[in-house]
């Protein structure tokens, strides 16, 4: 089976990161990590290949720096890498995101497409929906359990009270949530073999696209305004003394949530 | 000049922006053992510490990652730089010197004779599966009367017809109880000569040794080995004279100036959070000067241990490492360490005589990293030969 894994690099999360004050679009430092998100795919991603003797290829749109997100996800076992990286992607939001990895995979051929249910910096968590779309392909999503055999997609999906089974014909995208697995450690061995696989690097030429296609020029979404999180109130002290269960059934009343 | 950089603009953990020093691979492994020791051994480890027991089912987790043997090359070792070797037992040592312990006594004591003086087929018999962590090896070098002075050593092999006869004790041996394998140093005939011996061999005999106040997560243990019988072919050929376990010693020594660091930073990290938050006298006691001192000083120390143990990390690559200055670097980072322990340990008050911080974890431990690996005297004496070129050994 020829596996398709999106995997993007961020900025590392422990590291608070600006955004640009004219477009409010991430600023991307040269040193960008593994969204963490991604190591679930990507261990999803091995597990099947394992089963069916397949390959994984990670997908990953990026600015130019370093790779070491990509070697991450490489040093866990993955085969190769496609990195689309071009100055004239920058700004490019979602829509414009899912349709330059659809051109991507579609080049590379694939069976399945895992991606994690969203980037832990945008958040916009539609990226994998529209790639399905583009590529004209099922998609399921908030998977907790995937199994993959005879040309079928069979998930656990995520619901408040449990989980659904749901299927779909493969060629198929599947999203998958953190958790559903324990991500395997790079082994050392598979970091020193990361150097030597191949990163293919594209440029939205090399897929077809012009400068207006892509980038903020192609992309219909505009972020008109950031505004922070208000800081967090202090929080209510309740000293016990033999009777404070009453006074927390009250609070938990009054909030509606019993 | 560059862009405006205001105080608080430094990361106080990496001050020296140390990070920047290393490659993207580097970094990988580095990550990668350091999210192994937040997740698989700093959840248990005090346990592990308060009842003296080091789980040998580690051993495999390890060998998975490839932290066994991990700079020695092929027979299923990763095959890293020295650097990256040094960088992981700093990460390891971050979780304890008694981890640290395991993984530098398989690695440099016990898989590294084979490696470098085994026979081949020695090699592939134990390489592997040490590698794997299926075997665990132990290094018979000290006994109980020869410590500094290993050349004084009782221990002794004899020719029995084509065989061997191991008599003698040794004594504080890592993983000694636990280990399928003992590399045994022993007087012979020729001198000073290494022996595999399967610790499943008759007359071969570990007792744990108790009431140990520091490395409680590290199995420690005597060997006795009386009328050993071993074949001809048990002993490691590639070596003969004390420079072969020597040899095996300047390899850990190369991990503990680094493990040290990873020790020290735990504290001082501990130490800066701790003294953030403690309210006395209306203020966090960072805000006292006195504390402010303790803190610069730790920072300073694990700052500078850092350069001192990746400087010569480098100069091991490159082939340019002496002896003597790893000598340097077991001498001044252990004592750096076990001072910034301490030094944390008074920040952190009664807080800090608890297994609730790791502050006196480390402490206790640094005291036997301090003198394990030859002792801070030995090394302060192997570099006064080197800078004076007069021998104090007598």
């Amino acid at each position: 089976m020829k596996i398709a894994v999106c995997a993007k690099q961020i900025p590392d999360p422990a590291t608070p990161y600006d955004l640009d004050p004219d477009h409010h679009w991430v600023v991307r430092p040269d040193d960008q990590v593994l969204d963490d998100t991604d190591r679930y795919g990507v261990e999803i991603g091995l597990q099947l290949a394992e089963a069916s003797e397949g390959t994984v290829t990670l997908f990953s749109m990026s600015p130019a720096g370093t790779l070491q997100g990509i070697r991450q996800a490489l040093a866990m076992g993955a085969d190769k890498a496609v990195v689309i990286s071009d100055p004239a992607l920058k700004g490019s939001d979602a829509a414009v995101t899912a349709k330059v990895l659809a051109a991507a995979i579609e080049r590379e051929g694939y069976d399945l497409v895992i991606a994690g249910t969203e980037s832990t910096d945008g958040y916009t968590g539609v990226v994998p929906q529209m790639l399905a779309e583009h590529l004209g392909v099922p998609s399921l999503t908030f998977a907790k359990h995937v199994e993959a055999a005879d040309g079928t997609l069979r998930i656990h999906r995520q619901t408040p009270e449990g989980y659904d089974v749901v299927e779909a014909a493969l060629p198929a995208v599947v999203t998958v949530t953190a958790g559903v697995v324990e991500p395997r450690y790079p082994t050392f061995k598979g970091i020193m073999q990361a150097k030597q696989k191949p990163v293919e690097e594209l440029s939205a030429a090399d897929l077809g696209f012009g400068a207006d296609d892509v980038g903020a020029a192609g992309s219909g979404t505009v972020v008109e305004g950031v505004t922070p999180v208000p800081a967090r109130q202090a929080g209510e002290i309740v000293e016990d003394d033999g009777e404070a269960y009453l006074k927390i059934l009250e609070i938990l009343e009054r909030a509606k949530v019993i | 000049m560059g862009a405006t950089i205001r105080p608080g603009d430094h990361d106080p953990l990496d001050f020296l922006g140390i990070d920047a020093l290393l490659d993207d691979e580097e970094r990988l492994l580095r990550d990668t053992v350091r999210r192994f020791v937040a997740e698989r051994i700093l959840p248990d480890v005090a346990t592990w510490f308060e009842r003296g027991t080091f789980p040998k089912e580690m051993a495999k987790e390890m060998g998975a990652l490839g932290l066994l043997g991990m700079h020695l090359e092929g027979y299923g070792c990763a095959g890293t730089t020295a650097t990256q070797y040094g960088l992981a037992c700093t990460e390891l040592e971050y979780g304890d010197s008694g981890v640290r312990s395991f993984v530098s006594v398989q690695g440099s004591l016990a898989m590294f004779p084979i490696w470098a003086f085994g026979s081949e087929e020695q090699k592939r018999q134990w390489l592997p599966p040490m590698a794997a962590g299926e075997a665990i090896g132990c290094f018979g070098l000290t006994e109980p009367d020869a410590g500094s002075d290993p050349g004084s050593m009782r221990t002794h092999a004899r020719r029995d017809g084509p065989d061997w006869i191991l008599n003698g004790t040794k004594m504080w041996i890592t993983n000694g109880s636990i280990a399928d394998v003992a590399v045994v140093w022993a007087q012979t005939d020729e001198g000073i000569r290494g022996f595999v011996v399967p610790t499943d061999t008759p007359g071969f005999t570990a007792n744990e040794v108790g009431g140990k106040m520091s490395l409680r997560a590290s199995i420690t243990s005597e060997l006795v080995l009386t009328d050993v019988r071993l074949p001809g072919d048990a002993v490691l050929p590639g070596v003969v004279g004390l420079k072969g376990p020597l040899s095996c010693l300047n390899e850990a020594r190369f991990g503990i100036l680094f493990g040290a660091m990873g020790a020290a930073r735990a504290c001082y990290e501990a130490a800066l959070g701790y003294a953030r938050e403690r309210i006395q006298f209306s203020k966090p006691i960072a805000s006292f000067q006195l504390t402010q001192r303790k803190l610069v000083e730790m920072m300073v120390a694990v700052n500078r241990g850092m350069l001192v143990a990746l400087h010569l990390g480098r100069r091991r690559d490159a082939g340019t490492l002496t002896a003597e200055q790893v000598s340097f670097g077991k001498f001044d980072n252990v004592r750096q360490a076990l001072e910034v322990a301490r030094t944390a340990r008074s920040i952190l008050g009664a807080n800090g005589i608890t297994l609730e911080y790791p502050v006196i974890r480390h402490m206790t431990n640094l005291e036997s990293v301090y003198t394990y690996e030859g002792t801070n005297e030995i090394h302060t004496l192997v570099l006064g030969e080197a800078i004076t070129g007069i021998s104090a050994f007598g």
